[in-house]
């Protein structure tokens, strides 16, 4: 008798990373979210496009502008994936943001020649939804930017 | 991920392989610099073998584009996929950049 392939529906992957505030560790965090994506059938773009730059745009963020690379503070990814969507929250221990305040039109013809300013606003084109809220961890501050994006 | 550089003529031409994110935008930005001193002027950058680019590295490409033209130059850019494609659209930066399909369409452009 030949077993068959369970369906996707059944699987859920969880994940936890932690990494130091460095930015050398981005490009391993997004492979280690890809691989359950692809896993579970995700489209070739949203591997490619979706997932790799929203994921690498919070995680820098976290880094760069809360934790301000300090080598003290860490960046904690949590994951969950199933065959219906994908959630990421990526958790800081800097200072809190207002994210609608420090999202601005990448687009419009006074920003267009700007080197910064498209992490927000690609966040927002390439996810369905995200999200800031207060960490609730033991340093008093802190942020969780929650990603999430549909299966397509 | 690297970056390669080599001549084609009089343009200078970079393969980026690999991501062209935050960790490594400095590597790319200080390389064009450096062959912009030496009085280079026509840029291509090649993304045949490019996975994906983020926003720090589309400001890199901004700004290197900007310092090129300031010096007289250009910088030109090719064989993006559609995924990267994608990105340009999205942030409008396919009407700031001349893009070419391939490599060779590219050279020939300049």
């Amino acid at each position: 008798m030949v077993a068959s392939t369970p369906p996707d529906t059944g699987l859920r992957v969880s994940l936890v990373v932690e990494i130091p505030s460095d930015v050398a560790y981005i490009e391993r965090v997004v492979d280690l979210v890809r691989h359950p994506c692809a896993e579970l059938a995700y489209t070739s773009r949203q591997l490619a496009l979706n997932v790799p730059v929203a994921l690498s745009e919070a995680i820098s963020n976290a880094i760069l502008r809360a934790n301000h690379e300090d080598p003290t503070k860490r960046v904690r990814i949590t994951v969950a994936v199933d065959a219906r969507r994908l959630v990421v929250e990526i958790e800081d221990e800097g200072d809190r943001f207002d994210m609608a305040a420090s999202t601005r039109d990448a687009t419009s013809p006074e920003n267009l020649e700007r080197e910064d300013g498209r992490g927000l606003f690609l966040m927002r084109k390439l996810m369905d939804h995200v999200e800031r809220f207060d960490a609730t961890g033991s340093t008093g501050g802190g942020n969780v930017v929650r990603l999430t994006l549909a299966r397509a | 991920m690297s970056f390669s550089i080599k001549k084609e003529g009089e343009i200078v031409v970079v393969d980026v392989e690999g991501q062209l994110i935050v960790g490594n935008r400095q590597e790319l930005k200080q390389k064009v610099l450096d062959e912009l001193e030496r009085g280079e002027k026509k840029f291509l950058i090649d993304f045949a073998q490019t996975g994906y680019i983020d926003s720090s590295g589309l400001g890199v490409l901004v700004s290197l584009s900007k310092k090129i033209r300031e010096q007289g130059g250009e910088l030109r850019l090719a064989n993006l996929n559609d995924d990267l494609k994608t990105l340009f659209e999205l942030t409008k930066l396919d009407t700031l950049f001349q893009i070419s399909d391939t490599r060779d369409r590219a050279l020939s452009s300049f």
